[in-house]
């Protein structure tokens, strides 16, 4: 509470009865990080560098669907409403693919949590790679942990000033095509990139990258572990989705306690555990929490703590795992001393099995349901107003504005036909009415609806009578859909 | 409730007081970042309140420094828009409307700024359906086939600008009927015969002798206007009396009211109160209804500026309206 005047301090505070003066308000524990290599470190780096590369990349894969539509493998295309994804093609009607993907990662997380814990937090969440990036930065600059915290200490000189600069450029760098990378998404990228240096993209555009730099730059740089423990609501959700039986970085208290350093345990045998109170699990925890208080809302199972203590424990000759990925059921085995079945056996339980069913079922049916979409479609609207019209020649006529949707990105000749209405005439706004005729054929542009206001002539006689209304592709692909309609008439 | 609080022992953090069944609530602190966000909304509201109407006051708000209103936001969107569509405008009034139909794009344009237009000026009689209201009551269904004055877009347009029995010009679409029985001119039971001939030749009825007896009346007294076969003269708005549609109604009552009294439908003229571009919106609209006529002589230039436009438009096909 360094920052707080003596007034402030007296405001802001209650005396209980006894004990610690209370704060309403508390600064940030600031943390720095020691570097550590191990197992899950190099795990870490592989993710982020698989995770950054999904990122970045992605928007600039081609993929050719030939002169009507982009040749971007992944657009969300809003000022058109499509979305591409590779030879899957998504109009605003079928965003139910999208719903059902968020679904999909929705049960994925279910899984992943009910299996693994927080491995989410732990190494795929982008809060988690770019501050995880960003530490490596802020350890280049500023040394490892015991040099960063000579800096901070220390009073601002040139070094300082120097080294602050520094980091936040490379920071803000970084932000910077975070938030430049994002747009890609959302348009042609290599038009784009040359768009938004000449100053001729969307003012959007500049806003976005504006604010995905800014946010980038203060949650990875400052805000780091606090997202994770004020803001993000996961953690919480996480720990209802946790059982007994989900993996979690655990420090077996049972071998650790009490803890004595090397020295002590020799001069003491029988008397400390095996935690030699080195404090690297502390070091090395880039939320700074302390893991052997037990699972906390803070930890976010990076398991960059077995690392540091694996080290340690090598080290000074005992066994690795002081600190290790285990189960809630598997701790309290083990410390009874009773045998724990392997891991596998426990990620493959029922919970973890049916979650996976499910996310598996609901991936199979929209690739299935992709697989049979029809690519035309026709949506017919009666006009009601009026519902029907009386011809001079004493036919009554019926008017409809047809939308025909083509989906394929090329131009179709479509092919509208009526049926089930006898001594019927159809014909299309715009042309005179036909001698009898119940089909007629009108182009549709590529990606495309059109709309088609149709004419529908009949005897007077008959009443209200249901009747159908198809369009067919007359090129190779011969897709068909059809309405049904009715066809009013007076008097009934 | 500051009697139970306490330190909580594993984590160090002082508790509420609250207890419900042993479980305790902690007083954790707020983080610092927080109170400066709550700081933060502070200034944003003030500078908000300066630069944006926030004070209300007896009759308005204050204005704020920026004098933004919603009204003015809508004001320039209008104002916007009227400049977007203004070219169009331009185009439709400069070109010839019997070419119109040649070219479909500025037809589109004019058809939806008509169907706005109509909307604002015609549905008081004509109804929100173009259809007349209902049959009989005198409005013409614009949706039908059956034009008293002509039904191309030439002669709808005239209809717009100058009107039906304005009394006021000498352009407007002009004619009387007699008021047969009114006047003098017939005797109740010619009328009735009449009104069996015309149920006949528009076939609402079986001939009869009273039909017979009024085809001979009809000869000397109608066809002058109506023509020999009843179908009517448009130069001078004479309804054709052989087809299913009747302006104000086929029934015996309806028809026996007709001649005895004779009808003076007026239309006024528009010509001095919409623009151009507006009424040739509104004919482009009306003739789009189902009922609109093609002059057999202006097919061939339409024809031609069919494939003029469709020249022009060949390239601009992949930019038409995408509606989903």
């Amino acid at each position: 509470m360094r920052l707080r005047s003596a007034k402030a301090g007296k405001m802001s505070s209650l005396k209980p009865a006894s004990g610690p003066e209370i704060q309403l308000y508390e600064s940030r524990k600031e943390v720095f990080p020691k570097a550590v290599d191990g197992f899950y470190r190099r795990l870490k780096w592989g993710i982020m560098a698989v995770t950054l590369a999904i990122y970045y990349i992605t928007p600039w894969i081609r993929w050719d669907r030939g002169p009507h539509a982009p040749d971007q493998a992944v657009l969300v295309d809003l000022a058109n409403r499509r979305f591409y994804m590779f030879n899957i093609e998504i109009w605003p009607h079928e965003f139910y693919y999208v719903a059902g993907l968020l679904v999909m990662a929705g049960i994925g997380l279910f899984l992943v949590t009910s299996a693994v814990g927080r491995a989410w937090c732990g190494y795929a969440c982008p809060q988690t790679v770019w501050t995880d990036l960003f530490q490596h930065v802020e350890r280049f600059v500023d040394g490892d942990r015991n040099a960063q915290f000579r800096l901070k200490d220390a009073p601002w000189g040139p070094q300082k000033i120097f080294k602050r600069l520094t980091k936040w450029s490379i920071w803000l760098f970084i932000a910077f095509w975070t938030g430049g990378a994002w747009i890609m998404y959302f348009a042609d990228a290599p038009t784009l990139t040359v768009d938004f240096w000449t100053g001729q993209a969307a003012p959007v555009a500049y806003a976005t990258v504006g604010i995905l730099t800014a946010i980038t730059f203060i949650f990875g740089g400052f805000m780091r572990e606090q997202v994770c423990v004020y803001m993000c609501p996961w953690p919480r959700i996480q720990t209802a989705m946790m059982d007994e039986k989900s993996l979690l970085v655990t420090y077996k208290d049972w071998r650790g306690e009490k803890r004595g350093s090397v020295k002590k345990a020799k001069a003491n045998p029988g008397e400390f555990g095996d935690c030699i109170d080195c404090n690297q699990c502390v070091a090395v925890c880039p939320t700074g929490i302390d893991i052997r208080e037990g699972p906390q809302i803070g930890c976010i199972t990076c398991a960059l703590c077995i690392d540091a203590c694996d080290k340690v424990m090598e080290q000074v000759g005992r066994p690795r795992g002081l600190i290790d990925y285990i189960t809630a059921d598997d701790a309290e085995a083990e410390a009874k001393g009773e045998e724990t079945p392997p891991t596998w056996k426990t990620l493959l339980r029922p919970r973890t099995l049916v979650y996976f069913g499910v996310w598996a079922a609901i991936g199979l049916a929209m690739l299935f349901t992709l697989g049979n979409r029809t690519r035309l479609d026709i949506a017919v609207q009666h006009d009601r107003n009026p519902v029907y019209v009386q011809l001079a020649s004493g036919e009554i006529r019926n008017s409809y504005t047809a939308k025909i949707r083509n989906m394929e990105s090329r131009p179709r000749e479509v092919e509208i036909a009526i049926s089930g209405l006898e001594g019927a005439t159809l014909w299309a706004g715009g042309t005179s009415r036909p001698e009898a005729q119940t089909r007629l054929t009108t182009q549709v542009a590529a990606d495309s609806v059109a709309k088609v206001r149709l004419f529908v002539a009949g005897p007077r006689q008959g009443g209200k009578q249901a009747y159908s209304m198809s369009v067919r592709g007359t090129d190779e692909d011969a897709a068909t859909d059809s309405e049904e309609l009715f066809f009013e008439r007076p008097g009934e | 409730m500051a009697d139970n609080q306490r330190i909580d022992e594993p984590t160090g953090t002082q508790t509420v007081g609250h207890e419900w069944d042993g479980i305790e609530e902690l007083d954790t602190p707020m983080p610092r970042w927080w109170l400066w966000t709550l700081y933060a909304t502070i200034i944003w509201g003030i500078v908000y309140v300066i630069l944006y109407p926030a004070w209300p006051l007896v009759n308005s708000a204050t204005e704020g420094v920026l004098g933004w209103s919603s009204r003015g936001d809508l004001q320039q969107e209008l104002a916007a828009r009227d400049k977007e569509l203004e070219p169009i405008r331009q185009a439709l009034v400069s070109t010839d409307i019997r070419k119109l139909n040649g070219s479909p794009e500025l037809m589109q344009a004019a058809i939806e700024g008509g169907r706005s237009a109509f909307k604002v000026h015609c549905v008081q009689c004509h109804g929100t359906g173009a259809d007349g209201i209902r049959p009989g009551s005198g409005y013409p269904n614009l949706n039908d086939d059956e034009w008293l004055w002509g039904g191309d877009l030439e002669a709808i347009e005239y209809t717009l600008v100058h009107g039906i029995r304005n009394p006021d010009h000498s352009e407007t679409r002009f004619s009387q009927m007699p008021a047969f029985g009114r006047d003098g001119i017939l005797s109740g039971a010619e009328i009735s015969d009449l009104v069996s001939y015309v149920r006949v030749i528009s076939g609402e009825e079986k001939q009869s002798a009273s039909a017979t007896r009024g085809a001979a009346l009809y000869q000397n007294n109608c066809a002058v206007c109506h023509g020999a076969d009843g179908t009517g003269d448009r130069t001078q708005g004479a309804p054709n009396l052989t087809d299913a549609i009747s302006l104000y109604g086929l029934d015996r009552a309806s028809l026996t009211n007709t001649i005895t009294n004779s009808r003076y439908g007026v239309m006024p003229r528009w010509g001095h109160r919409l623009d151009p571009a507006t009424i040739r919106m509104l004919a482009a609209y009306v003739h789009s209804l189902g009922g609109g006529e093609t002059l057999p002589a202006l097919e061939e230039v339409s024809e031609a500026t069919q494939q003029e436009a469709a020249d022009e438009t060949a390239v601009g096909e992949g930019g038409e309206d995408v509606q989903s």
